[in-house]
């Protein structure tokens, strides 16, 4: 019997109704699509295969498109540089003559630098492997900013990894796969960058809302920006190294401080991936997550039994391990200094910063403990000198530092 | 057999989501004129638009589910976003459909801007939540206004294929 005879084949259901019926399926799935997506995460299996496969696809796409643009800007370039050569070679002899005065100041600079560099026994930061890489779409909506940068896991690309230009940042990678590389730029509503305005050292979160000039949220303190101030990447978190430009600050008509990019000064076609690893990429997250205990020391009483040291002992540890730790320089202003540079620096010198005042006053009276000998001596002593720092640092400095006082020192 | 032409999807449904798609790509090559950059219009909502008017579909939904996924691996934006965008246009084409029915050029042209407008407009909400950052206004602004110089495309479209199906005539 065909449908046509049975009693059902007669009935008719109005296009209409299956239509709706159809968006109000396709809409509940695409729902859970959009809800289950974690782009924002910057985890590399949260950028997904199927993101990863069509970006391959798209990168030889996209650069063989973007091929005729390419070479009519280069022809255009040629043509300019033969007829403005005489304009240009006057230009580049002012900026020459202007120059070579910087690079006797950058030659001092350098110089002391290296010579502070050494009195302090800092760790400076070691340089940073880059990959350079064309730029072969890009997205330019309110609601994504992002490009396709034809460099990939081959050439050691990792997501998070830092993209410049050649006058700034530009964002960080978010998805990488063979041949091409997702990079989420600065404007782009997930992206979220730890800066610092270069005058004051105040420190802010530039925020992108897919305009062209994102914001600068949360800064702290009384007048910490004015216009015209660079603001560059403070290194906070660990997730960009610490001075990278950014751009330079500018009122916006919403009277929020923004950035106006460096980046943008030119057109982002080539850029620089700097193959920089985050805390989170070094960090072994299994490891961090299981707690190891140490055994009971046999005899010895455990934290919960020991009994409050007297409030007169307590600055005594402090001091007596901040003389070992403290180099012969380690005067207040010099100590402050060299907190100043990177979180690492901080760490490793914190023995002579244990300055009460002073906003990492967490993580530096929790270091003393770490640089007296490791004996089974020590294991009892540590929770007595403990309480006393803890309770010598104010509250609110530890809350800003939480991060430094919740971890065990490196 | 019969005497019904019926519409072959693949006309009125399969090559305007080849060509927006197409032209989508063009316009992310990164290029710029005078330090201008090129606009990003939404190219696919003409084509969802149009097909709404043209008559009611259940493959309709998924081209724009297609699209839309496209357009957000394409732009590297949350996966679902674009296609939930253009599902919202898609309903409410759909929704006023026998409003619509006959109106001159102009006024399909309103209903366009209003239907784009309440389309993006849940798209800027989606993105607020998601990110919990709002997205720039003007940045969006600068996208509608570019998306709604496109209901020519969508008017070639409806008038090609509208009166195609006599069964919607």
């Amino acid at each position: 019997m065909s449908l046509r005879d049975s009693p059902l084949g007669e009935l008719k259901v109005p296009l209409t109704w299956t239509a709706a019926i159809a968006v109000i399926v396709a809409i509940v799935a695409v729902v859970a699509v959009l809800v289950s997506d974690r782009r924002e995460t910057f985890r590399a299996e949260a950028y997904g295969a199927t993101r990863g496969v069509a970006d391959r696809v798209l990168t030889p796409v996209g650069d063989a498109l973007s091929a005729p643009g390419r070479w009519t800007g280069d022809g255009i370039e040629a043509v300019k540089g033969y007829f403005f050569a005489i304009s240009e070679n006057r230009r580049l002899k002012a900026e020459l003559k202007e120059m070579s005065q910087w690079r006797d100041v950058a030659y001092a600079l350098k110089n002391e630098n290296t010579r502070y560099r050494t009195i302090l026994g800092l760790k400076t930061d070691p340089p940073i492997p880059m990959v350079a890489a064309r730029v072969v779409l890009d997205s330019r909506g309110p609601f994504a900013n992002t490009r396709l940068a034809n460099a990939g896991k081959e050439k050691g690309v990792q997501v998070g990894n830092p993209v410049l230009s050649e006058n700034g940042l530009v964002g960080r990678i978010m998805g990488v796969t063979t041949g091409a590389s997702r990079v989420l730029l600065t404007t782009d509503t997930a992206s979220k960058i730890p800066v610092m305005i270069d005058r004051t050292n105040a420190r802010a979160i530039l925020t992108g809302d897919g305009g062209p000039n994102p914001k600068l949220d949360y800064l702290r303190g009384q007048n910490p920006v004015r216009e015209g101030d660079r603001v560059m990447t403070s290194g906070d978190g660990g997730v960009m190294p610490r001075g990278l430009p950014v751009g330079t600050a500018v009122k916006g008509l919403d009277g929020r401080w923004r950035v106006v990019l460096a980046a943008d000064k030119s057109p982002i076609d080539f850029v620089r991936i700097l193959l920089f690893e985050d805390f989170t990429q070094l960090v072994n997250q299994k490891e961090l997550a299981e707690k190891h205990v140490p055994p009971p020391t046999v005899g010895a009483q455990t934290v919960g039994v020991i009994p409050a040291a007297p409030p007169a002992a307590a600055p005594k540890p402090a001091t007596g391990t901040a003389k070992p730790a403290a180099t012969p320089p380690a005067k207040p202003p010099a100590t402050t200094g060299a907190a100043k540079p990177d979180a690492k620096a901080a760490t490793t010198k914190s023995g002579a910063s244990a300055k009460p005042t002073d906003g990492k006053t967490a993580a530096a009276a929790k270091t003393p403990a770490t640089t007296k000998p490791p004996t089974a001596k020590s294991t009892t002593t540590k929770p007595a000198a403990k309480p006393p720092a803890k309770s010598s640092a104010p509250k609110p400095a530890a809350d800003t530092t939480g991060a430094g006082s919740d971890e065990p020192p490196h | 057999m019969s005497a019904v032409r019926s519409l072959e999807p693949w006309r009125w449904l399969g090559v305007p989501m080849v060509q927006a798609l197409g032209v989508t790509v063009l316009f992310a090559i990164p290029l710029q004129l005078w330090g201008l950059q090129l606009p990003e219009p939404v190219f696919p909502m003409a084509a969802v638009f149009a097909w709404g008017v043209i008559r009611p579909s259940i493959l309709a939904p998924v081209a724009a589910v297609i699209m839309g996924l496209f357009l957000d691996i394409l732009w590297g934006g949350a996966v679902g976003l674009w296609a939930l965008i253009l599902l919202i246009a898609y309903a409410l084409v759909l929704g006023g459909r026998s409003m619509t029915a006959g109106q001159s050029r102009g006024a399909m042209w309103i209903w366009y801007a209003v239907v784009t407008a309440l389309a993006m407009g849940a798209g800027f909400l989606i993105v607020a939540l998601r990110d919990k950052a709002m997205p720039s206004l003007l940045a969006t602004a600068w996208q509608y206004l570019a998306t709604i110089v496109l209901y020519p495309f969508a008017y070639r479209l409806i008038d090609m294929f509208e009166d195609a199906d006599v069964r919607f005539r």
